[in-house]
């Protein structure tokens, strides 16, 4: 049956209004249910958060949602003016919190430390601060990865990752980007380029070594579709990508699991004691 | 089988028997006041759908007190709901009853379990291993759980046993929001094979879906009645919880019957004589 002709790119094209629907059902319920009516999140100047910052205020309505951003000395000021110009678009509430004293107590002790465990102790920093302000507003914590990243395992353990509770992890990058148009997010926050922001001049894409749309299409048809190595190869991409992003994918499924525990007794937590988070409501 | 009836489109709470069954006696007297004669839930509706480890721990025998007070509720409506049944052997089954005139009549134990993808009923639940008609006082009817519409084989048993109604109760997560769909892309699924049924088996087609979430599934609604000419009578929308009365006529179901005469021209024996080679060559 295989003609051999090259597959067309996948079409990752989505119902932007049918998933806003969907998801501010999803954060509607999943919210109320766990006896909560209040989010927080991270607002970085970023695409994903600002995707997420405007679902919740749809769901649960503008004061109900708080924004924090959390810069460090080092970041880039652009950053933090499109997070203000995100919360005001949307009329939602902000708090600031700097994390330089909080971040530099620590690092200046590992003067050793390298960019990764900088960026990291950063990423965990802004968790730190998330979940406090989560304990002080009676509220859930929104994550902000994308189905990419999350794949991709571009993300800190316990750190970015971290949230109660996440509407657009099974969107693709790409797919954020419509959202977001259908959303109204300011343009600004589109038009650049993306960036985890951790360290001067950083870009997603240029520490990735790879564009966001090329991994997208991949991760889609592995993924969603189920294309084998050879198959992908057949529908055009170069085999030592289709490697490298398939091994990326195996050495970061640590960060989308919970910790694995020692298997002692009959009844084991998250091995066969298996009951849903909306257990008991 | 002129009648109404109503398809009650809930969002149970998981394991929560008690306010599933207080949600159940809301929507039972909505219905009768309505004019309904027969009221059908979801798959599962008494218990909420993702039980893993609670599987064991909310299940019903017939016999339950839960289930008696269900049966009360039928005296003036007759009512289809879903639980999990403990079997005496102790096997714990995914099933469908249905109560009429005070009692529990019928009980249908879904066949076709899923496991696969996000389902894992297999690990839960012992299969059912019959398609059975029943008479009630309303007409003839037989049940599908969810999956059992899916399998060419179930919905024939009820055809070759002249069923007004195919009753199909199901717990179906929403997934696929490609753009080209215009919906999503698994209610497209379900409405074709729907319609599908409704024509080879020149019924009506009662689809009773839930909504809701269970953490981060979404059961996508959509509760509606086909026609016996493959026709959507009505419908609810896929988001919210709902009601939705409607009027079976069996004159529909004749004239269905009348302009293609399939049931006439059914030859069921070619059917038993290919199983019988296929039980020999495996």
């Amino acid at each position: 049956m295989d003609s051999g002709e090259k597959k067309p790119a996948p079409d990752l094209s989505i119902d932007v209004g049918l998933v806003e629907q969907l998801l501010v059902h999803f954060l509607r319920e999943e919210i109320s249910s766990a006896g909560f009516s209040r989010a927080v999140l991270g607002v970085s100047g970023g695409i994903d958060s600002a995707v997420v910052a405007a679902l919740a205020a749809r769901a649960l309505g503008e004061k109900n949602v708080l924004g924090v951003l959390i810069p460090y000395r080092e970041s880039n000021p652009e950053s933090e003016a499109h997070g203000r110009l995100l919360c005001e678009s949307i009329r939602i509430p902000h708090a600031r919190v700097d994390i330089s004293a909080m971040a530099d107590g620590y690092l200046a002790q590992v003067p050793a430390a390298d960019r990764l465990r900088r960026g990291n102790v950063l990423a965990r920093c802004r968790m730190i601060v998330l979940y406090d302000h989560a304990a002080a507003e009676r509220a859930l914590v929104l994550g902000t990865s994308n189905k990419t990243e999350l794949l991709l395992g571009y993300t800190t353990q316990f750190g970015d990752s971290a949230s109660a509770l996440n509407p657009i992890g099974d969107l693709y990058k790409n797919q954020i980007y419509q959202l977001a148009r259908h959303l109204g997010v300011p343009s600004p926050l589109i038009e650049k380029a993306p960036s985890a922001d951790l360290f001067a001049g950083q870009t997603d894409e240029g520490e990735l070594g790879f564009t966001y749309e090329m991994a997208d299409r991949l991760l889609y048809l592995l993924v969603d579709e189920r294309y084998s190595e050879e198959d992908l190869v057949r529908a055009g991409f170069e085999r030592e990508f289709v490697r490298k992003i398939v091994g990326r994918i195996a050495a970061t499924q640590f960060k989308r699991v919970p910790p694995i525990i020692a298997k002692l007794s009959h009844r084991t937590v998250n091995q066969d004691f298996r009951y849903l988070r909306d257990w008991g409501r | 089988m002129d009648c109404r009836v109503t398809l009650a489109q809930i969002n149970p709470t998981l394991g929560n028997l008690e306010r599933n069954f207080e949600l159940h006696t809301a929507e039972i007297e909505a219905a009768k006041r309505a004019g309904s004669r027969m009221v059908l839930f979801p798959e599962l509706s008494l218990s909420g759908y993702f039980l893993k480890d609670q599987t064991s721990e909310i299940a019903l025998r017939l016999d339950a007190p839960l289930l008696a007070r269900l049966a009360e509720r039928s005296r003036e409506i007759s009512i289809a709901a879903g639980f999990v049944e403990r079997s005496p052997e102790g096997r714990l089954y995914n099933s469908i009853g249905f109560f009429e005139d005070g009692a529990l009549v019928h009980v249908h134990r879904k066949v076709h379990l899923v496991t696969y993808g996000m389902f894992d009923e297999q690990r839960e639940f012992a299969a059912g291993d019959r398609f059975v008609a029943f008479h009630s006082k309303l007409g003839r009817f037989g049940f599908l759980i969810c999956e059992d519409l899916w399998h060419v084989s179930s919905a024939y048993p009820y055809f070759l046993a002249d069923v007004d109604a195919l009753l199909v109760h199901s717990c179906a997560p929403g997934r696929g929001v490609a753009e080209e769909d215009g919906e999503l892309s698994s209610q497209r699924v379900w409405q074709t094979l729907l319609t599908a049924q409704a024509l080879t088996t020149q019924t009506w087609v009662v689809w009773t879906n839930r909504v809701g979430w269970e953490d981060g599934i979404f059961f996508s609604g959509g509760s509606r009645v086909i026609d016996p000419f493959g026709r959507v009578k009505a419908q609810l929308g896929g988001l919210e919880t709902g009601r939705l009365d409607v009027d079976l006529s069996s004159r529909d179901m004749e004239r269905a019957r009348l302009m293609t005469p399939l049931r006439r021209d059914a030859k069921p024996w070619l059917l038993e004589q290919s199983l019988v080679r296929f039980r020999t060559q495996n």
